[in-house]
């Protein structure tokens, strides 16, 4: 019955246009990083913190394949390394953000009335703040770090998703179907778990593919200006951060972090192209309330 | 229109209010004593009679609603303290650097407007040929672009290779070029698409052929009937981009060594200089809803549905 009911909508992902070959390229690509992030330990030639001043900034060769830094870090390993950085902590802040959007929009929706009034004039708050000012002006109040940095993305996205899952919800609160399953006598939790949610699914997925490139932007620039991952550890931002005093003298290392990270969001942001064309076509950011 | 804008005008004030509750709020609940950081700043040894002495001076021993009040009242009064790390007033510093990141924004956006315009309407000319797909490579690659990373790929290749622009610092037109580039490329990109998208779905509409059934010429077509019409969303969509240029900004003038409040914010942040962290924030959040406010007027200057109804005004 709720298949049925999603596809009318044209929600369900059983139902639309088979992927073309752009797609069928992000998904590898998407594949690939996912696969060379989760192997990255045992891929990885060298240790990607192992300080070697003998080799120091080398050029690309047969032993380190992308050179090494000004400390003799090999590129590749600590490309590798970062990639595990960036995408955990992306993969980590969209949880976050899914899981309080999910959570507050919902209840918002479902429950209406005064509850929804304040929930939205909080958004409204929220969303009244640029977002990276937002995420700067959370940092300084939780201070630098990752996990901080992963805190705050997530603080300042939170308000999005909220507004688009209470649209939805609704947008479908007084159909038949929501309505027949209230009068069958299940709770408003469960309707919202049973229908409302499935229904929400596919538009998130889609949201949070396209938005997972951005998010990455977000973590890496502030790694890049000192407030997130700390140098030690290899993440891309930070790298070229590190790179940026050789930009005269060896301009390649501030190449590969860059065409990582520039590689990553164009995947997942042709992923998430994809798959709103083929899920929901209709899906407008502009016109979702 | 005066109403419309006056309606407006009020409401910023229970917006600014709720975002500088937000503001006090959270940074006083956070995790740390700003007390301690205060000391820390200072460079004075954490004794419990110096901390002491620190909250009292700080007013941290008073109740936090009547903390918040002295606050807004004195910030009302623009006065935002006094930064923990140089001991100077929080609002002449900010102001001194502030100049020079507007300047670089407002560039930036001159830039987002001129380029995608143009680039939307080559695009929606051709639909689906060689000037479409050019235009959709263009926006894919911009929208996946970190600005940083641009930023110090076009030093590399004009001031590193050419020796065209200069690589640093603020100066004449030349100083600007690279800096508004990198932070506009994303923003254009997305208006670009916009306007594309929008443009053939106006000129689908049946307006538009009985413009030409008039036997107006395509030009005329295209700019008075089209055109005019196929902007709207790319006002609106220009209310978001604002905030996107100002971030792009903050982190940008660090690479280009912009003389902004970026660099000025980024290290009171990681000095936990709460004075200024504040006051930074309110500005910028006012200066984002200004611009919004700037955005809406234009947008019902152009649209008369708008200013002419209450409702969807207040939606």
């Amino acid at each position: 019955m709720i298949e049925r009911a999603l596809s009318a909508d044209g929600l369900s992902p059983l139902h639309g246009r088979r992927f073309g070959w752009t797609a069928q390229i992000a998904f590898t690509l998407v594949a690939l990083i996912v696969a060379v992030t989760a192997a990255g330990p045992w891929i990885m030639p060298f240790d990607p913190d192992a300080v070697d001043l003998v080799q120091r900034l080398q050029p690309p060769g047969p032993v380190h394949w992308l050179g090494t830094d000004h400390l003799g870090r090999d590129i590749l390993s600590r490309l590798i390394a970062g990639a595990g950085v960036s995408l955990g902590s992306v993969a980590l802040a969209m949880a976050l953000i899914l899981a309080a959007g999910i959570a507050i929009g919902g209840a918002a929706g479902v429950l209406g009335g005064r509850f929804d009034q304040a929930i939205m004039r909080t958004t409204d708050i929220f969303l009244t703040f640029p977002t990276l000012v937002l995420a700067l002006f959370m940092i300084g109040m939780l201070g630098t770090g990752l996990t901080n940095v992963i805190l705050a993305i997530a603080l300042s996205h939170w308000a999005w998703y909220a507004r688009i899952v209470r649209g939805i919800v609704l947008s479908l609160k007084h159909r038949e179907f929501v309505l027949a399953s209230h009068l069958a006598g299940m709770s408003r939790l469960r309707v919202f778990t049973k229908h409302l949610l499935p229904a929400t699914l596919s538009q998130l997925l889609v949201l949070a593919t396209l938005d997972i490139g951005h998010i990455m932007l977000h973590v890496s620039s502030l790694s890049f200006v000192g407030l997130g991952v700390t140098p030690p550890t290899a993440e891309w931002g930070v790298m070229l951060n590190d790179a940026r005093q050789f930009v005269w003298t060896k301009p390649l290392l501030m190449l590969w972090p860059g065409l990582a990270l520039f590689l990553s969001v164009m995947a997942f942001n042709l992923a998430g192209d994809a798959l709103r064309d083929r899920l929901d076509p209709r899906l407008d950011l502009g016109h979702v309330h | 229109m005066a109403g419309f804008i006056l309606r407006r005008l009020l409401l910023l004030l229970p917006m600014l209010l709720a975002a500088s509750l937000i503001i006090f709020l959270l940074l006083r609940l956070g995790p740390s004593d700003p007390a301690m950081d205060y000391l820390r700043l200072s460079r004075v040894p954490p004794t419990p009679q110096a901390l002491a002495e620190a909250q009292t001076m700080l007013g941290l021993d008073r109740p936090l609603a009547v903390q918040y009040l002295d606050w807004l009242w004195k910030a009302v009064r623009l006065d935002f303290g006094i930064s923990y790390v140089t001991q100077r007033p929080v609002l002449p510093s900010l102001l001194h650097f502030l100049p020079a990141t507007l300047q670089l924004a407002g560039v930036a956006l001159v830039v987002t407007l001129g380029v995608s315009v143009p680039l939307g309407m080559w695009a929606a000319r051709h639909p689906d040929r060689l000037p479409d797909h050019l235009v959709r490579l263009i926006a894919f690659i911009g929208v996946s672009m970190p600005n940083f990373w641009l930023g110090f790929l076009l030093v590399l290749l004009f001031s590193v290779h050419l020796g065209w622009l200069p690589a640093m610092g603020r100066g004449g037109w030349s100083h600007m070029v690279m800096p508004a580039i990198a932070i506009s490329l994303m923003s254009l990109s997305i208006n670009a698409r916009l306007l594309r998208a929008s443009m053939l779905e106006v000129a689908g509409q049946r307006h538009v052929t009985y413009a030409r059934l008039r036997g107006l010429s395509e030009r005329t077509v295209e700019r008075s009937h089209v055109l005019r019409n196929a902007l709207l969303p790319i006002v609106t969509a220009t209310g978001m981009h604002v905030g996107e240029l100002i971030g792009g900004t903050l982190i940008v003038e660090s690479i280009f060594s912009w003389p902004g409040v970026g660099r000025y914010a980024i290290s009171a942040i990681l000095n936990r200089d709460y004075p200024v962290i504040q006051c930074f924030t309110l500005l910028m959040v006012t200066i984002f809803v200004l611009c919004n406010l700037a955005v809406d007027i234009a947008y019902a200057w152009a649209d008369p549905r708008i200013r002419l109804s209450p409702e969807v005004a207040h939606d």
